[in-house]
């Protein structure tokens, strides 16, 4: 029996907290995701790091997803695990594809440093105020981000001279 | 050298050291760029990518049965902890039930993984502080789980014994009196290696005190597993959030307080012991009963039923040539591997091929914590503060 996301207590008091900032809650498999607006994205994960009864502050994952060709192309996803009530959420922002930019988290979990990092050098998504963004895997003369859908997975263009 | 520091102007003149990515106790390809005053490191910052092989985007041109094989090459010390994530993922999307048997095999099989991974860890981590003989006893034990995994599932190392509902085969005739063996004989290495570290002085000396990181940090910079658990945060996915049954073992998870490389010493020397408690009880109370979930559209059916019955015949060649199609929809799992938290996220879109499959791998959040360690502290001990966050790069760089 699927539980209901909106009985969930960090749901009930996002809500209250910015209702606005939050575009839609869903519910698979006992994970309930929830879908920031990116312009609320920092007061949001402030709020649920801090909030008494949630103390979200454990960023246990920072990803990223491509839809190609669908429109907003990325979005990052959010798993962050609180260790007061045992709970994890995934919070996710759709970005667009034309200008891929949305707010950095590192000053709310520090942690978001190298994960950040790795979205930017293998999606291409810029991360605004992120003090060292730079290509962590990858060469930095490296043409292209890798896990876009329109990179090819196997072969490159050979250039001949 | 793409990544490096710069000077900064009208200061005094500090020496800029890159250490690694073939330095010996860097474990693998880690490269660091060390900005020294004399001997202490006053900046430090981490180049990683050289084992970059871009796993993630593989995932997404094989079929979720396909993948397992990309799963053992990450973590190639614990192969079969990383198995288990991705199988739990994928079962958590196609919502598979588990049958006891193969529930009890996995958690034997990965705890016996995690002793040989801190065995190697304990090794690598001594030589690198100059104790020799540990490194030794070290390897000749894990020797000994490398036979079981071999016995197992034909493979020392990459393994991929763990299949979507269930395990590849039944174990052969005889291997508990394998795992029986190393149960009896391990409590006294252990101790051995124990004699050798725990009140040496010189042990003390080099890790006493070093690279500590407090509680806040260490949950801050995403830390986990035993380098959390050593910094005082009574964390563990096993106790926590139980998965493959371990709510079902009795085991205690060791945290120390102190938060430096000592202390991460003994949480993972501590959980050595607890692991071969939980092998015990996986060994005495193993159930019987099949190795498979009773989900033919997703699970291998076995070479016998395939020469006698038409219909799993006809599943084997949908599963191996198209592979399944799961429900649309995203699931994310960690597990307690030997490292920490290690989370599989695998977003379907109902096609035999992931959409994306993202690995949350433990020491890539850990190697975070790194600068904070040694920022302020001698050269000599870098190499303590890196032994004792137990990196492995294949799984940083992926």
């Amino acid at each position: 029996m699927p539980s209901d996301p909106e009985s969930n207590l960090a749901i009930q008091k996002l809500r209250q907290f910015a209702a606005d900032a939050v575009e839609d809650v869903s519910a698979f498999r006992d994970e309930i995701s929830v879908h920031i607006r990116a312009s609320r994205l920092r007061s949001v994960c402030e709020f649920l790091r801090d909030e008494t009864g949630l103390f979200f502050k454990y960023l246990s994952d920072l990803t990223a997803i491509d839809h190609y060709p669908g429109e907003p192309r990325f979005e990052t996803v959010y798993h962050i695990l609180s260790f007061e009530t045992n709970q994890r959420l995934r919070l996710k922002v759709r970005i667009p594809g034309d200008d891929p930019r949305v707010d950095s988290m590192v000053p709310v979990w520090p942690s978001a440093q190298a994960f950040e990092c790795e979205i930017f050098d293998l999606f291409g998504i810029q991360f605004i105020g992120h003090q060292d963004l730079r290509r962590i895997l990858l060469p930095e003369d490296w043409e292209g981000h890798p896990l876009r859908k329109d990179y090819p997975v196997q072969g490159s263009i050979t250039r001949w001279p | 050298m793409a990544v490096t520091l710069e000077k900064v102007p009208g200061q005094e003149e500090k020496v800029i050291l890159s250490m690694g990515p073939q330095h010996p106790s860097t474990h693998g390809v880690l490269r660091l760029v060390l900005e020294l005053d004399g001997e202490t490191v006053v900046r430090a910052i981490y180049d990683i990518g050289y084992l970059h092989t871009g796993f993630e985007k593989s995932f997404e041109d094989k079929t979720y049965s396909q993948g397992i094989t990309l799963t053992d090459r990450m973590d190639y010390l614990a192969p079969l902890s990383n198995n288990l994530a991705y199988c739990l993922a994928v079962e958590k999307l196609l919502d598979l039930e588990i049958p006891p048997r193969a529930q009890w095999i996995r958690v034997l099989l990965t705890e016996l993984t995690r002793i040989g991974s801190h065995l190697v860890w304990l090794g690598t981590h001594a030589i690198d502080i100059g104790a020799m003989s540990v490194f030794l006893y070290c390897f000749r034990e894990r020797e000994d789980l490398m036979h079981i995994f071999e016995m197992v599932s034909g493979q020392r190392m990459m393994t991929s014994f763990f299949r979507i509902g269930g395990l590849a085969l039944e174990p052969p005739l005889g291997w508990l009196k394998a795992v029986e063996k190393v149960v009896k004989k391990f409590p006294a290495r252990f101790d051995e290696y124990e004699g050798l570290l725990t009140r040496n002085p010189i042990w003390l000396g080099r890790t006493k005190g070093v690279g500590v990181i407090s509680k806040d940090d260490a949950v801050a910079y995403g830390l986990s597993g035993p380098s959390l658990r050593g910094s005082g945060v009574n964390w563990d996915v096993r106790k926590n959030q139980p998965y493959s049954s371990y709510d079902k073992f009795n085991f205690n998870v060791p945290t120390r307080n102190e938060g430096d490389v000592y202390a991460r010493y003994q949480v993972r020397v501590d959980e050595m012991r607890e692991s071969l408690k939980i092998v015990k009880q996986a060994m005495e109370g193993l159930p019987e009963g099949p190795i498979k979930a009773n989900a033919p559209h997703f699970v291998m059916p076995d070479r016998e039923s395939m020469k006698t019955s038409i219909e799993s015949l006809i599943y084997h060649f949908k599963i191996v040539t198209e592979g399944f199609h799961p429900p649309i929809g995203e699931v994310y799992h960690s597990i307690e591997s030997p490292r920490g938290e290690l989370g599989v996220y695998v977003v379907s879109d109902g096609s035999p091929k992931p959409w994306r499959c993202h690995v949350r791998a433990p020491s890539f959040a850990n190697l975070q914590a790194l600068p904070k360690m040694i920022e302020g502290r001698l050269i000599a001990d870098v190499v303590a503060c890196i032994g004792s966050i137990d990196v492995v790069l294949g799984e940083i760089d992926r």
